[in-house]
């Protein structure tokens, strides 16, 4: 097998030429996904790796095959790789800069520059690759085809040529001697350094630290005509090492490998997740690579979390609240009831992240997890905005839903978060009973978060999850989601409490 | 070189921090009227003696001895102390006239003014090596037969020579030359004048052999039999700037100045060393000066000053004569009542008796012997003895602000917990009236709690208190450590303002004050 890059695989189960998504997928402002993929990519912009993070994996092949390179990297690859993108973006510069330059023999001292610096990294990556002892078949292959490309003809000798002129010119020595206006470039003389000599005369005086008056030059990189005309004069001096300079440039205007240009961007999206979910793995909150199935349904998560949240709450030193669910036998979804701000929507869109991002391939939030490969991610969270009528709202809502179950599969994944709030609420349990029905019949997975509790027992196909109180004091939210029959009093009580509408508060806050 | 006038092996560093409890020093033991007697209105002495004396707290026996000597030669031979102080500000002062200004950034500028002022420190330490051939017999110190001995051997008339040789041949008239090598880019680096060994031409040779090299570049002529008639090299390679083009000349004169950015470092370094040298010798010197101010103002009122016996850190120890509040005499210009005491392996002294009895001003009279005993200088007694110490805290009763009781016993607590956050063992702690911002049984506890402590550390604790409760809670327990004093009353009510021996007695003579101060009321 050959190596045919490092986001998707080879052999035959592989998706072959996936197309790449340009466009955002729609349940990313639901769940936040927008936010997470933002920020994870941000940092490496010039990499545009966007797109990679819109196209979710459909076979378990690929999964498997980015899991294995992911640990690879993170496990012993995460530091050369990191040092090797380092390297290629030096060069990188160092090309864009050599023709920027004015003069011929600056253009082509920073092209042999990028030259070398190219040379160099290609030997440092192919030993870091070698004494990191990679398991995953990505990088099995990539090492393989690096350990060709070493031993090729065209690379040694580009490396030859690099290095032989590279030495040449850095023991260039030669003196310049100026008088009035006339200036001569000569031969090097063993000469002594008169600003030694003075300090030598007057260092019996010297104590301690006193102020530095070299002047700073801002020592631009290009060079000015005198400079350039000493430049010619050194070249007049030593004639062969300077015409060998001109011939490599004529003769290497491309110098480097293509696949390895690929690999630099493609292996970025690895790198920019490890980066993004560092200091939340540092506050101790758990990854883990989810096991997937594609016809299974029966999935769990233990300690997850959601990660946009996650990375707020850390950032801000919060103590973050994970969650566990899972689904049995017949259990397809999991109704969410309880109190308001009890963390029912961070843990709607918790599942719908967990699944995306194990759909690319990535480790996920959690201490293990097993996950189930979607074929899509509906989502419908409800929208404040573009409330025309009361009426209108329902109706769009209605047509909204519709239209997610006319394209859900049964190996789809739904979110609906508090829908159909705006009509009354014998309207309310009816449609919601309906949609339950259909979504129940068409075997798909899900997350509903409501405050109806008649859907929450609806069937044995749901599971009821509420958001926990605490039990000392129930207006104490713990953000923790439980599994548990849906109860709503008590927590209406609790809530009451916290705002403090109960009799007893009302009574002390009006006697005043 | 360094003049080493206050210190055996160092520099005074003018610029160290101060005790971090230099301001309560200052108020409590009212160093300012010292300071202002000493400095006599010049800000310089003013800085120095405060920095001298506040600092001698970390003094050893060495240095304070060292020093003593010194002071004495400066008693013994003032007109030649002060001369070397004027001439050391005369050359700190001309090198500020030389001052380069906003233009002088660059190398040539640089070593140009350099060159100026190192000619002129030249001339001053050349006058300065001539006070020590002159008068070096006449001193006895330690400290001054090393400085003037290493002013003799350090600046002979032979390094002076050199020193004024190489400044002229940094003038660079005759051109420069410099060696260099390919770096980043094929730029120019590491760029290292030469000494030009080129003998001076006349200008005229100059003029036809660049017209010359000029000739033969245009032809490319190598082989012009003008040039080998006068022998010029043509095998290197070089090219003139047009005298009309602005930007060459640019660009060629910052080469050159880039060139001499490394000796006109070296030139104004080394200035700068020597003015550091000479800033040493004007701050060292300070010190004397001001001590000698001083000296004259107490001869002047006829107050005795002598110089202390400072004993080991590890002794506790205290025996003095006549021993008077400095700051005191100075504020009055007049004699003041001086005190005596015995004091072997004490550590513990409580200060009880009459308002307006001396005992503050006792306690002051303690704290500014110590400090000046450490700093080297002669004390306000006729006899003193003590063993030195590593830090001098004052915890007096502040009067200002603080309406609020709470308020005023938190702000002295306060200032108690910054004290032992700085705590030493071989401290020494003057206490007066602390601890009384609150009812006598909370104060007297308090205070107990922490002297117990403290003395138990062998720290020296001087502690005037009028609260009778905390003083004979002391008292009672006969240690060995403790010493009793009192504000001496005689049965006809009146003050000596002298403290003697005594056991803490109930009543602070509170009343007294107070029929003094309204008389009125004994009449009635």
């Amino acid at each position: 097998m050959i190596f045919t890059g490092i986001l998707f695989g080879n052999n035959e189960r592989c998706t072959k030429n996936k197309t790449i998504e340009t466009e955002m997928p729609p349940c990313f402002v639901d769940l936040n996904l927008d936010q997470i993929i933002h920020a994870i990519t941000a940092p490496k912009e010039e990499y545009n790796l966007t797109p990679f993070y819109y196209t979710i994996l459909n076979s378990i092949d690929d999964i498997v095959y980015r899991q294995k390179i992911m640990q690879d990297i993170e496990n012993t690859l995460y530091h050369p790789i990191g040092r090797f993108a380092e390297n290629m973006c030096e060069m990188r510069k160092y090309l864009v800069k050599s023709e920027k330059f004015y003069y011929k023999y600056q253009q082509e001292s920073c092209f042999l520059d990028a030259a070398d610096i190219y040379c160099d990294l290609i030997e440092t990556l192919y030993s870091d690759l070698t004494n990191a002892k990679v398991k995953s078949q990505g990088f099995l292959l990539f090492t393989k085809y690096l350990a060709n490309y070493l031993q090729s003809e065209s690379f040694i000798s580009l490396r030859e040529e690099v290095k032989t002129l590279k030495t040449a010119l850095s023991s260039i020595q030669y003196r310049i001697r100026i008088n009035g206006l006339r200036v001569q470039v000569v031969y090097p003389n063993a000469e002594t350094n008169y600003g030694n000599e003075i300090e030598t005369v007057f260092a019996k005086f010297r104590e301690g630290a006193v102020k530095d008056y070299l002047l700073k030059y801002s020592d631009p990189e290009d060079m000015n005509a005198v400079e350039a005309q000493i430049l010619d004069g050194v070249a007049y001096l030593y004639p062969d090492i300077f015409s060998r300079l001109d011939i490599f440039c004529e003769k290497h205007p491309r110098y480097w490998d293509d696949t390895i240009v690929i690999f630099d961007r493609e292996v970025q999206f690895y790198m920019a997740y490890i980066d993004y979910i560092e200091n939340i793995r540092q506050s101790g909150l758990k990854f883990c690579y989810p096991e997937i199935s594609d016809s299974d349904k029966k999935i769990h998560a233990f300690e997850t979390f959601d990660l946009a949240l996650a990375k707020k709450l850390v950032e801000e030193n919060t103590t973050v609240v994970v969650n566990d669910f899972s689904l049995r036998d017949k259990e397809r979804i999991m109704v969410v009831s309880g109190p308001n701000q009890g963390g029912k929507t961070t843990f709607a869109r918790t599942f719908g992240q967990l699944h995306f991002l194990a759909c690319l391939g990535l480790p996920v939030p959690g201490k293990e997890a097993r996950l189930f490969l979607p074929d899509k991610i509906f989502t419908h969270f409800e929208k404040e905005e573009n409330i025309k009528s009361l009426n209108g709202k329902l109706q769009e809502e209605l047509i909204r839903i519709y239209t997610v179950l006319q394209q859900a599969t049964p190996n789809s994944i739904v979110i609906l978060n508090e829908i159909f709030n705006s009509t009354t609420l014998t309207d309310q349990i009816f449609l919601s009973k309906k949609i339950m029905e259909k979504l129940i019949h068409s075997d798909l997975l899900g997350v509903w978060v409501t405050f109806i509790d008649e859907i929450a027992s609806f069937a044995e196909q749901t599971v009821s999850m509420v958001s926990a109180v605490d039990r000392e004091n129930q207006s104490l939210r713990t953000y923790k989601i439980e599994r548990k029959p849906a109860n709503g009093l008590v927590y209406a009580l609790s809530i009451a409490r916290k705002y403090r509408l109960t009799y007893r508060f009302l009574k002390e806050r009006l006697n005043k | 070189m360094k003049p080493q006038l206050l210190y055996k092996d160092t520099d005074y560093n003018l610029q160290q921090e101060l005790p971090w409890n230099e301001q309560s020093l200052i108020q409590d033991l009212e160093l300012e009227a010292l300071f202002n007697a000493m400095a006599l209105g010049d800000d310089f002495l003013f800085k120095v003696v405060k920095s001298v004396i506040l600092n001698g707290i970390s003094n050893d026996v060495t240095t304070i001895l060292y020093r003593r000597e010194i002071l004495k030669d400066c008693i013994k031979n003032p007109a030649e102390i002060k001369e070397m102080y004027k001439l050391a500000i005369s050359a700190i002062e001309k090198e500020k006239e030389n001052f380069w200004g906003i233009f002088g950034n660059y190398p040539r500028s640089i070593l140009s003014h350099s060159r100026h002022t190192l000619f002129m420190f030249a001339d001053r330490l050349q006058e300065l090596r001539t006070i020590a051939d002159k008068h070096s017999g006449q001193f006895n110190s330690e400290g001054f037969k090393k400085f003037f001995y290493m002013l003799q051997t350090e600046l002979t008339d032979e390094y002076l020579f050199t020193i004024r040789k190489y400044l002229k041949d940094s003038d660079f008239d005759k051109g420069i030359l410099m060696t260099s090598e390919l770096g980043k880019r094929n730029k120019g680096v590491r760029l290292v004048l030469n000494k030009f060994q080129e003998k001076k031409q006349s200008w005229w040779k100059q003029k036809i052999e660049d017209y010359l090299l000029y000739k033969a570049i245009k032809q490319k002529n190598k082989q012009s039999w003008l040039a080998k008639l006068f022998n010029v090299e043509l095998t290197d390679f070089t090219f003139f700037i047009s005298s009309y083009d602005e930007g060459g000349i640019r660009a060629l004169s910052e080469l050159e100045d880039q060139g001499l950015n490394l000796v006109a470092n070296a030139l104004a370094q080394s200035s700068d060393h020597i003015l550091g040298f000479f800033k040493t010798l004007q701050t060292e010197l300070a010190f004397y000066i001001a001590c000698l101010n001083l000296y004259e103002q107490l001869l002047e009122i006829n107050e005795p000053v002598s110089f202390a016996t400072p004993l080991d850190i590890n002794e506790r120890r205290l025996k003095f004569k006549g021993l008077y509040d400095i700051c005191l005499a100075l504020t009055t210009k007049q004699k003041v009542v001086g005190n005596d005491l015995i004091a072997p392996k004490k550590n513990l002294f409580i200060i009880t008796g009459a308002n307006q009895g001396g005992k503050s001003t006792f306690l002051r009279s303690i704290g500014l012997a110590q400090l000046l005993m450490q700093s080297g200088m002669f004390v306000p007694a006729e006899e003193f003895e003590a063993n030195i110490c590593d830090a001098v805290f004052t915890h007096f009763k502040r009067e200002e602000d603080c309406g609020l009781k709470s308020g005023k016993f938190d702000e002295e607590l306060g200032r108690m917990n910054d004290i032992i956050n700085h705590i030493s063992f071989n401290a020494l702690i003057l206490f007066n009236e602390s601890f009384a911002a609150t009812n006598e049984r909370d104060g007297s506890e308090i205070a107990g709690q922490i002297v117990k402590a403290l003395i138990e550390k062998h720290i020296k604790v001087f502690f005037v208190s009028h609260i009778y409760q905390f003083a004979n809670h002391f008292y009672i327990q006969h240690l060995n450590c403790a010493l009793f004093l009192r504000a001496e009353r005689r049965s006809d009510t009146t003050r000596t303002f002298k403290i003697v021996e005594g056991e803490p007695l109930q009543t602070s003579y509170g009343e007294d004050l107070y029929n003094k101060i309204f008389p009125e009321d004994i009449q009635v």
